[in-house]
């Protein structure tokens, strides 16, 4: 079921959202928590679509907040607010509702999302492309206890990432980092396996790969080795490499989902390490909502002494 | 008062047989207790309690109860670890690496059985397709069959395709595929277990299993002393020095006391205590580790949770479907052994039992086993207890035929296809509350559901007529289907008048956390494989569980026959009769 709303409010939003329910049957629900998703036009539909099927595993209210460029000046000095709210089988397992706001009432997007916010569930800020600097600071932002973001989303995301060392707070993700998961428990996995101490790590990796960096990172912080950024054709992340006194510990990734598992002393196996849609990204976000103090420690690459 | 049997070696047997499982409840130092928290609230739970053990991440699933110490394996290459070698890449701050079973393989006996294929395949497959079983992960399948590996990969192939609850991905069943070896032979064949003592030290140079197996015994319990002589006779029940094998058998476990202390032996000469599993699949099930997270992680429950506020309680578990193909099995064995004995009495230990101590398989085990040595039988047996037979019926529009008509029972049989219970427990918080325990086949719908129900208020303000719509307050822990939980409560209808009528307030697994429930027996594998008891019965209950049913059992045998219930009803009249003597009745669920 879908409502349009023209040049609304937030309790107007609230009482359409409380209808559409009534109408499809469902007065009351379980979900868990308020995602807000703040993304332009061009990538709203993507970004919608990977929320709802996360909302599959994590039934949500998601808040799709669109700022739009107006072109008429008279437009610009006139602030109006759209909502289109879809409950039911349009929207997965949750509602959602789709914010365009003009003018400016732009600036103060927060004013309209806090009404909407589910009573006491977890916010989750999801910023699919562009992110503010400070991502805590930002009044969105602020109104969430995970605020997650998109390195890949970005032309230099190396620069990016060192904002985002600098402004961390807990709290902060990075879907860069949520792509690393799989990679990081079969690494996890093997060492488990071959039980030595590494003396060396290299990252095999397309050129400027915020996942790589922070791969890399991580593994300094965790082994205290020096690791060795390697180029390579992509794509994303390769091959991992850990020198060992026994040999090389290699997961290698050329191409596709197979990869394969060396270890010394050893014959080769095939992994199974694909790459996963954002949809399954989003999902393996929503399941833990503290702060996640890895990625603070992979950030920030303090090597051994870390502190958190 | 009819109390259990006394049985004059009880504690003293059991504290000899298992060592650890009287005063072992505290928390080990580092290992086992503290993998990685992968999954739900009741695993954040452990993870707390398990920080200060959590350096030891490492040894992953080398932990369990296997014998600590150097954890090389002596035929491999390895360089020497020490025990207490740490996986930098491991933290307990990182949650988002799972757990992850170590290197382990798993041996299934009877792996052409159903069970098999419809359960144990396709959660391996699912597991691996989460992640969460180890490179190098290999399954080897035993049975009477003249087939080849690649024989047995189609076979498993098939059946994941068929019942994996996860889509099917190439190069995830690649990954599995290369580790799938088959033996074929009968469990007296030594020529057999050669091989396959042979194909697990094969596994363990090429696929790095580092020598760690779990036995799954898919077979008839008439099988398993074979199985588990031949295992100590070929050297694979024992393990290379830093890894484990462990024993995997599924209930019945035993037919009474008797048997399953024999059961018991026989396992135990061949394999540690604390290296069987025995699966009780409700356990796995999400709800009911959830009535520990519900009753413990809240603050809301258990003040109520007791004889000040509680009326009785009904422990449910019915099914829709008559004996089917299984007459041999369950003709003689009947409804109370098969599924009171374990499931429903493991549902009412975790209903029932005092806070353990610390989220760990020995402080489980020793609250689960106060509950059920405070069990106390009704005098009356014969005014408290119910067993009947289906009649024939129609059933959900179905016509159905009687257990006596059904095809390879003796017409004669008193076997039980439907068992009501009462039991007490003597104890502080619940001495005189009754737990009415029932099941049976081909009674109304499948369902399995624990309802607490609680006294009415001592006092109503209102009219007697506001309130004649009310019933008492309840919280139903729904098991299967449709897990989750109801709390009915009174609410006043909407309108000038003053009516108070019951409502209930619903909490659905599959509302709040969709779709990712896995399987039970997914995370019993799992279990297994991380060496994590928490959610296996021991010995003792199992022993403890017969106590309380024999002498049950035993005054069936000696008086008058099952009753007999329509199909598709809720069970006999003489179950309605039974809570009317009390003044209760049952709920329908």
């Amino acid at each position: 079921m879908k409502i349009d709303l023209t040049d609304t409010t937030a309790s107007k939003i609230n009482k359409a959202l409380v209808e559409g329910r009534r109408a499809i049957g469902t007065p009351a629900v379980g979900m868990v928590l308020t995602m807000i998703i703040v993304t332009d036009e061009e990538n709203a539909y993507d970004s919608i679509k990977a929320a709802e099927d996360a909302s599959r595993e994590h039934p949500s209210r998601t808040l799709v907040v669109i700022k739009r460029h107006v072109r008429t000046l008279r437009d610009r000095t006139h602030s109006r607010l759209d909502a289109e709210i879809r409950v039911g089988s349009e929207a997965g397992t949750g509602e959602t509702v789709v914010l365009r706001t003009y003018g400016d009432v732009s600036d103060h997007a927060d004013s309209v999302v806090l009404p909407l916010l589910l009573p006491d569930a977890p916010v989750v800020v999801w910023w699919p492309v562009e992110a503010p600097e400070n991502l805590a600071e930002d009044p969105l932002g602020a109104l969430a206890q995970r605020r997650i973001t998109d390195l890949y989303a970005f032309d230099r995301p190396l620069e990016v990432l060192e904002q985002r060392a600098r402004h961390y707070a807990p709290g902060d993700t990075d879907l860069a980092w949520t792509r690393l998961t799989l990679w990081r428990s079969m690494l996890a996995a093997a060492l488990d396996q071959a039980r030595v101490k590494v003396t060396s790590a290299a990252v095999e990796a397309e050129a400027d790969n915020p996942s790589a960096e922070l791969l890399a990172r991580w593994l300094e912080a965790r082994l205290g080795v020096r690791v060795d950024r390697v180029g390579s054709a992509g794509p994303f992340v390769t091959a991992v490499r850990l020198g060992t006194a026994d040999g090389e510990i290699v997961i290698d990734r050329p191409a596709g989902p197979l990869a394969t598992l060396t270890l010394p002393g050893q014959p080769s196996r095939t992994l199974a390490l694909k790459v996963r849609p954002t949809s399954e990204l989003i999902a393996e976000e929503l399941r833990r909502l503290d702060a996640d103090e890895m990625y603070a420690i992979a950030l920030r690459g303090d090597g051994i002494k870390e502190t958190v | 008062m009819s109390k259990k049997p006394a049985e004059p070696a009880k504690p003293g047997a059991d504290a000899a047989k298992d060592p650890s499982a009287q005063d072992a409840a505290v928390p080990e130092g580092p290992g086992p207790k503290a993998m990685q928290a992968g999954e739900p609230a009741v695993e954040q739970e452990r993870r707390r309690s398990a920080a200060a053990a959590s350096e030891a991440v490492a040894s992953g699933a080398g932990g369990g109860s296997a014998p600590s110490g150097s954890a090389s394996s002596g035929a491999r290459t390895e360089p020497v670890p020490t025990a207490d070698w740490v996986n930098p890449l491991r933290d307990p701050r990182d949650r988002r690496l799972p757990r992850i079973a170590g290197p382990s393989g798993l041996v299934i006996f009877g792996v052409t059985g159903d069970l098999s294929r419809k359960k144990l395949m396709p959660a391996v497959y699912d597991l691996a397709n989460r992640g969460l079983l180890p490179p190098g992960f290999s399954l080897v399948g035993f049975a009477r069959r003249d087939w080849e590996d690649q024989d047995f990969a189609q076979v498993v192939h098939d059946a994941v395709k068929e019942h994996a609850r996860t889509p099917f991905r190439e190069e995830v069943w690649q990954q599995l595929a290369e580790g799938m070896r088959f033996i074929p032979g009968d469990f007296d064949d030594d020529h057999a277990f050669e091989q396959l003592r042979v194909a697990v030290e094969e596994l363990d140079s090429s696929r790095g299993t580092a020598g760690n197996y779990a036995f799954y015994l898919s077979v008839p319990p008439k099988f398993f002393p074979k199985v588990v002589e031949q295992l100590k006779k070929h050297g694979l029940a024992e393990a290379p020095q830093g890894s484990w094998r462990r024993a995997v058998i599924e209930k019945p476990f035993g037919h009474d006391l008797e048997s399953a202390r024999e059961l018991n032996r026989i396992v135990h000469e061949v394999f540690d205590p604390e290296q069987v599993f025995r699966i009780d699949h409700y356990l796995g099930k999400e709800t009911v580790q959830n009535i520990l997270a519900l009753r413990f992680a809240n603050q809301m429950y258990e003040p109520i949770w007791n004889r000040s506020y509680v009326d009785h309680v009904q422990i449910t578990m019915a099914e829709d479907i008559g004996i089917g193909g299984r007459a041999g099995y369950y003709d003689g064995i009947g409804a109370a052994r098969d599924v009171i004995q374990n499931h429903l009495l493991q549902l009412m230990a975790l209903t029932a039992m005092e806070e353990p101590i610390a989220f760990d398989a020995e402080a489980l085990l020793t609250e689960k086993l106060k509950v059920l040595k405070s069990v106390r039988l009704p005098e009356d047996l014969g005014a408290h207890t119910v067993r009947a037979q289906y009649a024939e019926g129609w059933q959900g529009g179905e016509k159905v035929v009687g257990y006596l008509e059904e095809e390879g029972i003796d017409p004669k049989s008193k076997t039980d296809t439907y068992a009501a219970v009462k039991l007490e427990i003597d104890n502080r918080r619940w001495a005189g509350i009754p737990f009415y325990l029932r099941t049976g086949k081909r009674l109304g719908r499948r369902v399995t559901e624990i309802a607490v129900v609680f006294k009415r208020a001592p006092h109503s303000p209102f009219d007697s007529t506001a309130t004649e719509e009310l019933g008492e307050n309840a919280i139903v822990i729904r098991v299967q289907p449709d897990e989750g939980m109801t709390v009915r409560f009174g609410s006043k209808v909407p309108g000038t008048s003053m009516e108070i009528r019951d409502v209930s307030m619903d909490f659905a697994y599959g509302e709040s956390f969709t779709e990712s429930s896995p399987e039970a027996y997914e995370r019993l594998i799992l279990d297994v494989l991380l060496g994590d008891a928490n959610l296996f019965p021991r010995h003792q209950e199992v022993e403890e569980s017969w106590k309380i049913l024999d002498p049950i059992e035993a005054y069936w045998d000696e008086h008058g026959r099952p009753a007999q219930y329509r199909s598709g009803t809720w069970g006999p009249r003489e179950a309605d009769e039974m809570l009317a003597r009390d003044g209760r009745s049952w709920r329908r669920p």
